[in-house]
């Protein structure tokens, strides 16, 4: 048989994927290992679905969605985080954040061009990356500046290669957050080096404590950035797949030609789902965002008193646990946890290298099923911190 | 400390021990305690109870009837010592005064049809005041405090076990 394609072959398996395939064989694991809403999505978003259906709306839509749906996309970021898009020339619907991620690579990078990383970030992302043949250079967040990017670390990774830094706050995994003074020290360095900026912002409805920022609201640099979102956390939509691209003209075209020839156009059913969670859904997120932040304030006192230093996340539906008084590596702690106590996390290394000493835990659960996890954790870890 | 997020909370939850509260609310154990113990004795928390699906419950046969109760209301008194004479009676779960057609609606419980029937007619038609009743038998639970009990496939089956 012939060669398969050699980029493809190189692409590591995610890290996620071998606890999914021991946990899953297992009996009785509690899991904290999920990246999406245990929520399902509200009925009246399902409702106008289905209605949309029986109305014949069974067809193809325009590339870049329905003109009415990237009209509301746009009215609630106005609204809701301050950024201007104009919905016909500037935003493109996909199919998820997913989707949003690959296709912005695609149109910005050449062979060999740098895309600058947060490490730990999102598992696609790097893959991604690859696929588009571009180069991932990396900054280490560390906890102690609770995990958020430094003007004087993006200062030092930015090289004549470097064609884009890949951004994501609220973080997965780590819960960490930007706000608007922690952005505004960046504005200056990606305005003068004039690199653009992907900001995937799909927690950003999950913002604790402190309003979301982005950088989309800095004037003097809004055509460098690219804002990704999404129905699926905020909405409890995940199963969906639909999500959104808000990029100047441009760059929102060149990405319209790519999504027109491999998508053709999101999901019709899925659009007016979307729809109808824009107009009328903000109360229910309102609720299911009451009910994480109830879960999180429980998971980090508990980890805290039982040991695990943990840093108040502020944002997403995960916590970052520090687990070296363990003495055990991130892995080893996954793997033995799951063994003994059948509770299901993942390994800050699965998210990048300096993951390692962490474990990404989800509070996508409710608090019943939180509270059991953490008595078998708090069992685990007693014998183990010295 | 936040009365209403800690009443939302027991709402939802009455099994939350003092500790899970103080951790949900970021405060003090013992601070919850107290004050949990004073909105008992202020008689704003009432009671707890389990919400159980009687559709599956395989124990004595339970009955439920919704009792629309119209009366004549006293000069002075309103409609509050009919009220008094009618909610007294341990067979009528929840009472509530409406506007409408009717004034009371109860919830009485029984064992058969025939003993709610026959605590409609012996006791609550014969309360002083009371003009007319219209009894509705339950016939099938759905809802029962924000909770679908009709069966559903259990949330945990929809999800894979870890994503990223």
């Amino acid at each position: 048989m012939k060669e398969l394609s050699r980029k493809v072959r190189e692409i590591k398996p995610s890290g996620i994927r071998k606890f999914f395939d021991l946990a899953n064989t297992m009996e009785g694991v509690i899991s904290l290992g999920v990246g999406e809403p245990d929520f399902n999505t509200p009925w009246h978003i399902c409702e106008n679905a289905i209605y949309s259906m029986s109305q014949g709306k069974t067809h193809y839509t325009a590339n870049r969605g329905l003109l009415e749906l990237r009209q509301e996309i746009c009215k609630f970021h106005k609204n809701r985080y301050n950024q201007n898009y104009d919905p016909e020339t500037e935003t493109l619907v996909t199919v998820g954040g997913s989707e949003a991620i690959d296709l912005a690579f695609r149109a910005l990078l050449n062979p060999g061009d740098e895309v600058i990383m947060l490490d730990p970030n999102y598992v696609a992302y790097a893959p991604t990356v690859g696929l588009a043949d571009g180069k991932c250079v990396m900054i280490q967040l560390k906890e102690e500046n609770d995990f958020k990017l430094l003007p004087e670390d993006l200062k030092k990774a930015i090289t004549n290669k470097t064609k884009a830094l890949m951004i994501n706050f609220p973080s997965n995994p780590t819960g960490g957050v930007m706000t608007y003074e922690d952005y505004e020290k960046l504005v200056p360095i990606i305005k003068e080096s004039g690199i653009y900026v992907i900001s995937d912002e799909i927690y950003a409805e999950l913002s604790f404590d402190q309003e979301f920022a982005s950088l989309a609201q800095f004037e003097e640099i809004r055509d460098q950035v690219i804002v990704i979102n999404g129905f699926s956390k905020a909405f409890a939509m995940t199963g969906w797949r639909l999500g959104y691209i808000l990029s100047n003209k441009e760059i929102s075209s060149q990405m319209t030609k790519i999504h027109q020839y491999i998508i053709m156009s999101a999901p019709t059913a899925a659009q007016y789902a979307g729809l109808e969670a824009l107009k009328n859904g903000i109360d229910d997120v309102l609720v299911m965002k009451n009910d994480y932040l109830n879960r999180r304030n429980l998971l980090v006192n508990r980890l805290n008193r039982m040991g695990l230093k943990t840093n108040m996340p502020h944002g997403t539906f995960y916590v970052f646990p520090n687990i070296q008084i363990t003495g055990l590596s991130s892995d080893e702690f996954c793997e033995k946890l799951l063994e003994e106590e059948k509770v299901a996390c993942v390994p800050g290394t699965a998210f990048g290298e300096s993951g390692e000493g962490f474990i990404r835990i989800s509070y996508a659960y409710s608090l019943d099923h939180i509270k059991e996890a953490c008595d078998r954790i708090e069992h685990f870890i007693s014998s183990r911190i010295k | 400390m936040n009365q209403s997020k800690l009443l939302d909370l027991l709402e939802n939850d009455a099994r939350l021990t003092s500790q899970d509260l103080a951790d949900i609310l970021n405060e003090d154990k013992d601070e919850v305690a107290k004050e949990i113990k004073k909105l008992e004795n202020e008689k704003i928390i009432c009671g707890y109870h389990t919400v159980i699906n009687y559709n599956k419950a395989l124990r004595d046969e339970k009955v439920l009837a919704y009792i629309e109760v119209d009366c004549i209301p006293q000069r002075n008194k309103g409609y509050d010592k009919t009220a008094a004479l009618i909610a007294n009676y341990p067979e009528v779960d929840t009472m509530y005064l409406l506007s409408g057609d009717c004034d009371f609606l109860c919830l009485v419980q029984g064992k058969t049809m025939f003993e709610v029937a026959r605590f409609v007619s012996d006791k609550i038609a014969c309360v002083e005041d009371v003009r007319s009743t219209k009894t509705l038998f339950v016939l099938k639970q759905y809802k029962q405090s924000g909770i679908v009990i009709v069966d559903q496939e259990k949330d945990e089956q929809n999800r894979l076990v870890v994503t990223p």
